[in-house]
């Protein structure tokens, strides 16, 4: 296995336990955590491939983590912010009490 | 790959793991805390200073911390006696395994994988500083944007509302 093949193995079980985490918890809370391993996934993902690409001095994948982050800042904010909210609306932050929209 | 790299990549996804499946959501944000410290030892290790230092910064730094003060303020400290599993797990884990099944099989039989190991690039902070003023501009302008627009919207969702503009609204 070649060291580029090991980096995409950590980063596809990474990817896997925070989608395992995201969509079996049942707390807001802990989904915005899975969706905040996710992403670090998928940047591992960016810098080995990065690192390993024939041309790296172009920073490419390297600049496009750093927007991620940025990216990933913004996310956790404002999902915090909702998640704030629907606790103070509805006393709860269970996703399974929070079903006003269900069919 | 060196031993070490197993090492960091063994503890990253051990904390990950126990970021999804401790019961307390207080130890969760923390084992959370050691798996972002974990991708950032992975990315120092792939050469890439600048990010790992950056993770730490944000993710450590500040998503950790932000998540904390969330579950303080959701008053979720304590550990729930009830179930923490939605009613459908077993769909979500069945789904998961077929991910990461198709994922390994992509990654293990994909003939796009270099054999060869490169030489170590150079990101010192110079090439980036540059990269991001001259030809990464207007994407850095329209992040800080985004951010600015994300943090106003945050706080306004967050604001207490008055009870008066909420007649017509579901309470």
């Amino acid at each position: 296995m070649t060291p580029l093949q090991t980096c995409l193995l950590v980063s596809a079980l990474l990817f896997s336990i925070g989608f395992a985490g995201a969509v079996t918890r049942r707390h807001a809370i802990l989904v915005l955590i899975g969706i905040e391993l996710m992403l670090n996934a998928a940047n591992l993902n960016l810098i080995a491939f990065w690192r390993f690409s024939a041309h790296p001095e172009a920073l490419t994948g390297f600049i496009f983590v750093l927007f991620s982050m940025a990216m990933a800042g913004a996310e956790a904010a404002v999902g915090l912010a909702l998640i704030i909210a629907i606790y103070r609306h509805k006393k709860t932050s269970n996703l399974d009490e929070v079903k006003e929209l269900k069919g | 790959m060196s031993p070490f790299f197993i090492i960091t990549a063994v503890v990253t996804l051990l904390g990950a793991v126990f970021a999804m499946s401790l019961r307390n959501l207080v130890h969760c944000a923390l084992a959370m805390a050691v798996a972002f410290s974990g991708v950032a030892a992975m990315f120092l290790q792939l050469d890439a200073q600048f990010a790992g230092f950056a993770e730490i910064l944000v993710y450590v730094g500040a998503i950790a911390i932000l998540i904390v003060f969330a579950i303080l303020l959701t008053r979720s400290g304590e550990t729930p006696e009830k179930s923490v599993l939605t009613s459908g797990w077993w769909a979500g884990i069945a789904v998961t395994a077929m991910v990461f099944t198709i994922l390994g099989w992509a990654i293990l039989s994909s003939s796009a994988v270099p054999k060869d190991l490169p030489a170590a690039p150079v990101a010192t902070v110079k090439n980036i500083g540059d990269a991001l003023m001259t030809k990464y501009v207007l994407p850095l302008e329209i992040i800080g944007l985004v951010l600015t627009a994300a943090m106003i919207g945050a706080v306004i969702i967050a604001l207490k509302e008055d009870k008066k503009d909420n007649s017509g609204g579901e309470q």
